[in-house]
């Protein structure tokens, strides 16, 4: 191995370039910008390189030589390339035919445009991804009804595994994290409610909290972080290797065949999801008042069963088929969106999430903001 | 005068320089393949499978659908472990080689996937020149060059550098994952596939490719393949998997010749028999007499 290098001289008005050691593409990145320098020195003049007293030689390397060589085009027959063993002749007659440059990245516009262009399809973007969501959902609704009225089409086998996907190995998960929640909002209730003497309050604290707010929204957003971004990404990868073109082609609608399943698979789960992390979070909240309070696990239920009636829990499960609506819709909208590289697949997934748990929350606000107004 | 000819001959390396150079290359085996075994599950692919690659040949390895082509060329580049057996490649046991070792021998070869495996996320440039960026601390200016030329070499127009692979052809993402596979100026490539999905004049061009680069760098190529074309016109020996095993690695003439069913419906098929008679017309005789004999 040894270092390329280059001297330059000449003879008469005729410029030489000597060539020694390995030009291989690990061994000339050095010399590139001063051979580039060199090249521009040349033009309208004559050159020989002599390659005597070169070593290893690639394409790269060949490139390079074939490059300097033919920076300038009026050299006549007095500039040559001298001195190449056979070998290293024909690698570099072979580079020869390609040495025109090529663009590498994408093209880009100045940054002040490409800023003016961003903030305007950021702007639109939001009008027209509102317009194609709405569009989607209005889709995946009307091929709901259609697929509903006919039994053959509902795709049980579909429905069953994605139940399973979403809901039932969703159970650790949702349970543990709505205990653990049922339990911090008895700790933190009860440090406030001990400065009134009302100790006794934090079961009414933690069953209304718990059954009409924390547990579905829990459950919704355990369920958009697992089961939206796997339903954006499963759909989104089938769309990159054109499974959704094939599913078109073969007759079959992809929304009836992917997102009707997916929607109405979630619609069934996340009730029960919500039901059993409302369960949990008052099973958490009555343990840590008994350890915390002494309050009995039987004066605790006796409460609960006396203080928070139904209608707490039903304000609370009445929201999870919405939540878990949007929650699908978004996931298979935004896999639907996905685009040729991966890079778009990670974007959507994110963007699928981000939608989500956004919606959800908004819609859990307009959900209060109607029972405050029912006095439900 | 053109640029063509403006190379002037000069010192000669000595012929017998050269003779001597190759037949020592004769017996080195830059890869070497020993009692292979690979399954997946209880389905075994390979069964005490041998193989050698000599240095500075192309040999092309056939084979029925489904007999384990693609599981042979990942099992040597080290991406699906054997069960049973020794890969050695440029004489080290990959799978045995520190990680130190491992990134030094994986610069010395390229790799073009049957799928082409290009990042999608990148352009078809920024594609050649992600192994240069990786191991290589070119001037970007240079690394850019280089990316033009391999593109270029590989048949692709300048104008695609700038492309996607999701706005390519199946045929261009073949071309720009070879350009890839090449970019390093390696010592082997692994080429799976190649010309699948590439019209007959640039399947043609593809394998002038090939050639020149053995002929001119030494490189070394394992090349999958069902192209009859690209066997008789690039292959120096072929090597046929059946029956878990290379049932032979031989020159192609000496291959045909065997009396082996698959082999024979291999090549004296309708395509078969054409390929030959594009690569020499004499062979017609001598081929219908094959047939009549196994008829
Ligand atoms: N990841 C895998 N898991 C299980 N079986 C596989 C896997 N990859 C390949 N196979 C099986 O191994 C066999 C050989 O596959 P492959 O090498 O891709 O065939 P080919 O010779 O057409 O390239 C096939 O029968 C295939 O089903
Ligand atoms: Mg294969």
């Amino acid at each position: 191995m040894q270092i390329a290098r280059f001297e330059t001289g000449h003879k008469g008005d005729i410029l030489t370039l000597d060539i020694f050691g390995d030009w291989t593409a690990r061994h000339v990145g050095g010399i590139d910008a001063a051979l580039r320098k060199f090249a521009d020195k040349t033009i309208g003049r004559e050159l020989i390189i002599n390659l005597k007293e070169m070593k290893g030689l690639d394409t790269a390397g060949a490139m390079m030589i074939q490059r300097t060589f033919h920076s300038c085009q009026d050299r006549t027959h007095k500039s040559a390339i001298v001195g190449a063993e056979p070998g290293q002749e024909s690698l570099l007659r072979q580079v020869l035919g390609h040495l025109e440059p090529c663009q590498i990245d994408p093209p880009q516009d100045s940054p002040f445009v490409t800023m003016l262009y961003r903030t305007g399809a950021g702007v639109s973007g939001v009008y027209y991804s509102t317009l194609e969501l709405l569009n989607f959902i209005g889709l995946t609704l009307v091929t709901m009804m259609k697929v509903m009225v006919n039994p053959r089409r509902w795709r049980l086998a579909s429905i069953a595994h994605h139940m399973e996907e979403t809901g039932l190995n969703a159970v650790p998960i949702v349970g543990l994290m709505s205990f653990l929640i049922g339990a911090v909002v008895a700790f933190m209730g009860a440090k406030v409610l001990q400065q009134f003497n009302a100790q006794v309050f934090v079961v009414e604290l933690v069953g209304i909290a718990v059954l009409r707010e924390f547990g579905v929204l829990l459950a919704a957003i355990l369920t958009a972080g697992r089961s939206g971004s796997a339903f954006t990404a499963q759909i989104g990868s089938m769309k990159i290797r054109e499974e959704i073109d094939a599913l078109r082609v073969l007759g079959l609608d992809p929304v009836e065949v992917l997102i009707v399943p997916r929607t109405i698979a979630l619609v069934i789960m996340l009730p029960v999801l919500s039901f059993l992390a409302a369960a949990l979070g008052i099973i958490g909240g009555g343990l840590a008042a008994w350890a915390t309070m002494d309050i009995s696990p039987a004066l605790f239920m006796a409460r609960t069963q006396e203080m928070v009636v139904l209608d707490n829990f039903w304000a609370g499960i009445i929201k999870a088929p919405f939540f878990a609506f949007v929650i699908a819709v978004i996931g298979c909208f935004q896999g639907m969106e996905v685009e040729g590289s991966a890079e778009s697949l990670g974007q959507r997934t994110t963007l699928s999430v981000v939608q989500a748990l956004f919606l959800v929350i908004v819609l859990d606000a307009f959900f209060a903001m109607f029972f405050l107004e029912l006095n439900f | 005068m053109t640029k063509e000819t403006a190379i002037i001959q000069g010192q000669n390396a000595s012929s017998d320089q050269v003779s001597d150079q190759l037949s020592r290359a004769e017996h080195d085996h830059i890869i070497e393949v020993r009692g292979l075994r690979n399954q997946f599950g209880n389905f075994i692919v390979h069964d005490e499978l041998d193989l050698n690659v000599r240095r500075g040949e192309i040999i092309g390895v056939v084979g029925g659908s489904g007999t384990g082509k693609s599981v042979l060329m990942r099992s040597i580049i080290g991406l699906k472990r054997p069960s049973k057996g020794i890969v050695k490649i440029f004489g080290h046991d990959f799978y045995g080689a520190s990680s130190k070792e491992k990134i030094g021998i994986e610069q010395r070869w390229g790799v073009l996937f049957q799928g082409g495996a290009l990042f999608s996320s990148m352009t078809v440039a920024q594609n050649v020149m992600a192994p240069l960026r990786a191991h290589l601390h070119l001037p970007d200016e240079l690394a850019r060059d280089i990316a033009a030329l391999k593109i270029s070499m590989a048949g692709l127009p300048p104008e695609s550098g700038d492309k996607f692979p999701s706005e390519l052809s199946g045929g261009m993402k073949k071309r720009a994952g070879l350009a890839r596979a090449l970019a390093l100026d390696p010592e082997m490539v692994f080429l799976d596939e190649p010309t699948a999905g590439l019209d007959p004049i640039g399947a043609a061009q593809f394998d002038d490719l090939i050639v020149n680069l053995r002929n001119t760098m030494g490189l070394t190529v394992f090349m999958v393949t069902h192209d009859l074309d690209s066997l008789h016109a690039a292959c120096d020996r072929i090597a046929v998997l059946s029956d878990k095993k290379v049932i032979v690695n031989g020159p192609i003439d000496e291959v045909r010749k065997l009396d082996h069913e698959w082999i024979q419906r291999y090549f004296s098929g309708p395509r078969g028999r054409a390929a030959v008679v594009a690569k020499d017309p004499n062979h017609v005789e001598d081929f219908k007499e094959k047939r009549s004999v196994i008829a």
